[in-house]
């Protein structure tokens, strides 16, 4: 097994008073590619905005160690600062920002370092044709306007940039088109290229996967893992649904 | 930083020593009398038109009731208005370790040179701006554009030209604050452009206003002639510190037919002023002015520069933004007559309220019988960052035809708190983030304002966002 990056226990979380994870035991090595796969309203959702730091959520037991730190206390820009990255499944809107503007704040922080505007510049440019974006993207105002599809594409390009150690993917795939699809796939692939990059990608569609390298698969149902495995279980819950674990995880309740 | 700049810090220190013997600290009286208008005016050299313009200005002025609608004004001690208009000039060649803390703070945090700080807060001279003037003047001069201070230029060829418009569309009975500007104006700049001339490059008034004591009474004229363009800044992000801390400043601008002017401002008096500043515009047929307008600084501020629109067609675009911070009470806004057929105006304003500053957006439109076919659009939003602060919108509409399209939109808001988030969850601070989206919310005016003005103002705001958390 590779050396260990993320490790989860007994995690237990919600929100407005009302646990979501009943203890969720991960663990992600480094340069892994996991898959956590589970029904609507499993808690997928609930697990990535607790690892990423949502303020939203009340942790209630459990610990996550990253990177050999502790990562519950740290605030949300120390994670990202660490090498956390959450691929927001609705991106927000931020007006009057450029997305080139915005990426070039980010990496700074990231790295501590200014950037170099042209070598910058050209990043972008190289990896907008490689999502097949508009180069007229970057001067767009984040998120603003931007289809579901662009948005999506807007966060690979983010991922891409900051080069994080633990990219979480939250259902980047979702309402997006076959084409799309493949776009987005094309980027996590680009991503993967880093050895000693990791993933955990949350998706209820095994089409994204499907040109991916995957290390291991998590099915999670009402809050907990019920079962992980290799890259044969996407193909099982393809077939057959989530219906037998949904089975066992009410017998285990 | 200090190589950016080419300073002489040592050359001409005679300059100084001259200027510390000048000290001459004329008495302090309870009124504004006449004889003190009579000083004022005979040291400027006044032709005696205005002499005896400014003593009617200052009859005015004991006349008009102070203003009884706005933000609190009684920290001015009008009991001694003289103090603001003869202010003791031994304390004004103050000593740089005298200039207020947090000033010299945020000097640093901008990354102004110990030189240049120096200068802005009025305490030293600042020779390259002198330079970059001369030669700014020198360059448009080719073109026939006259850029010029405006008491020289009393007396120079323009002298009956400045005459017809001094204080015609901003007349001392405008309010008690005109009447005072018209009694003791001093300083400020001319500028005439010729018909059909297209000035390049941006004036900028920061050149001429950092002497000590100038820009608190000063005067800005500016005719456009017909179908000429230019564009006009005023002021800079770096806060200006006065000892004495009114300033009722006046600007006419005159924009002849199928003219543009625009004009950009940031304003940043130090947190003690009183700015009743008075500015206006008036546009004849198939013209435009362009305001761009940044208020940052200040205790209290009044500030509603206006469009006539006279001429058929002219129309007024007016970009501001106001952030008032803890102590601000920043009363902002514009006001549009529309005076003839088929004008156009629109307004587009932000207004952002921190730690208990005080932000109110303030508007008129007035459209008369005459301006058939007349459209008007006035949209504000108002970003509030905590509870303490407050934020308003006074719109107010006199629409005198019924074929006119006036429309109005007003937005108050916080900065959700999903956004901060998911910039947070890009590595930035807190801090950082909400500087951000403050920044975006008043990218209306950034992206009006040539590049360096638009990467002070966001330094600007991220200098006040400091410590905004919590």
């Amino acid at each position: 097994m590779a050396e260990q990056l993320l490790k989860v226990e007994g995690l237990t979380a919600g929100a407005a008073g009302k646990e979501i994870l009943h203890g969720i035991d991960l663990e992600i090595g480094r340069g892994e590619t996991h898959v956590l796969m589970g029904p609507n309203g499993a808690g997928k959702s609930t697990l990535a905005g607790v690892l990423m730091g949502d303020p939203e959520l009340e942790i209630t037991g459990g610990t996550a160690v990253f990177d050999g730190e502790d990562l519950l206390p740290l605030a949300v820009d120390a994670r990202a600062k660490k090498g956390m990255f959450l691929s927001f499944q609705n991106p927000i809107e931020v007006p009057g920002i450029s997305l080139e503007n915005f990426l070039r704040t980010a990496i700074e922080q990231r790295t501590g370092k200014r950037t170099r505007v042209w070598a910058f510049r050209k990043e972008v440019k190289a990896l907008l044709e490689h999502l097949q974006m508009d180069p007229g993207f970057a001067e767009r105002d984040l998120n603003v306007g931007f289809s579901g599809g662009e948005k999506k594409k807007a966060e690979m390009l983010q991922m891409l940039l900051l080069k994080p150690s633990l990219a979480i993917l939250d259902e980047t795939d979702s309402g997006l088109d076959v084409d799309a699809v493949r776009t987005v796939s094309k980027g996590v692939e680009e991503f993967q290229k880093d050895r000693s990059a990791s993933l955990l990608i949350i998706t209820h569609n095994a089409a994204i996967l499907s040109a991916l390298h995957v290390d291991a698969v998590h099915i999670l149902v009402d809050g907990k893992i019920v079962e992980t495995g290799g890259p044969e279980l996407i193909g099982r819950i393809g077939r057959e649904g989530f219906a037998g674990f949904e089975e066992r995880a009410e017998d285990a309740g | 930083m200090s190589g950016e700049k080419t300073y002489v810090e040592d050359v001409d220190r005679a300059f100084y020593d001259f200027r510390n013997e000048e000290k001459d600290v004329y008495r302090v009286r309870s009124g504004l009398t006449e004889e003190i208008i009579r000083e004022i005016s005979r040291e400027k050299n006044d032709p005696d038109w205005m002499l005896q313009f400014r003593l009617r200005a200052l009859e005015l002025f004991h006349r008009i009731e102070m203003p009884d609608w706005g933000p609190d004004i009684s920290g001015l001690d009008m009991d001694n208005i003289v103090t603001y208009v003869r202010p003791d000039t031994a304390r004004m060649h103050t000593r740089w370790e005298d200039v207020p803390a947090e000033i010299r703070d945020t000097f640093e945090r901008l990354g102004i040179p110990q030189s240049e700080r120096e200068s802005l807060a009025g305490v030293g001279a600042q020779y390259d701006s002198e330079l970059v003037y001369h030669s700014v003047r020198e360059e448009v001069a080719g073109q026939g554009v006259v850029y010029t201070d405006l008491e020289s230029a009393l007396h120079g060829e323009y002298a009956d030209m400045i005459r017809q418009h001094f204080m015609k569309l901003v007349p001392p009975t405008d309010h008690k604050f005109a009447a005072l500007h018209g009694a003791v104006w001093s300083g400020g700049s001319f500028v005439y452009v010729p018909p059909g001339v297209t000035v390049e490059i941006p004036l900028q008034s920061y050149f001429r206003l950092n002497a000590p004591g100038a820009g608190q009474f000063e005067h800005t004229l500016i005719i456009v002639d017909k179908g000429a363009h230019l564009h006009f800044i005023e002021g800079c992000s770096a806060p200006k510190y006065n000892v004495a801390n009114l300033h009722a400043g006046c600007v006419e601008l005159f924009v002849g037919e199928d003219a543009v002017l625009r004009y950009s401002t940031i304003e940043n008096w130090s947190k003690n002023m009183y700015n009743l500043n008075t500015k206006r515009a008036r546009v004849e047929r198939g013209g435009k002015v362009e305001w761009v307008s940044g208020s940052f600084g200040s205790h209290v501020s009044y500030l509603y520069p206006m469009s006539i629109l006279e001429g058929r067609g002219a129309g007024c675009e007016f970009t501001g933004v106001t952030f008032a911070g803890a102590g601000q009470n920043l009363d902002t806004g514009c006001k549009i007559v529309h005076n003839a057929p088929e004008t156009t105006s629109y307004v587009n304003t932000r207004s952002i309220s921190k730690s208990g500053g005080i932000s109110t957006f303030r508007s008129a439109v007035v459209v008369t019988p005459k301006a058939e076919g007349a459209k008007a659009a006035v949209s504000c939003q108002s970003l509030m960052l905590d509870d303490q602060s407050r934020s308003d919108t006074i719109p107010a509409m006199d629409i005198r035809t019924s074929k006119a399209d006036v429309g109005h939109e007003a937005k108050i808001g916080r900065i959700p708190q999903e956004a901060v988030y998911y910039l947070m969850s890009r590595g930035l601070s807190e801090e950082d983030a909400k500087a951000l989206i403050v920044s975006g919310f008043a990218e209306n005016v950034s992206k009006e304002l040539p590049l360096e003005y638009a990467v002070e103002m966001n330094n600007l705001i991220r200098i006040e966002m400091k410590g905004a958390i919590g």
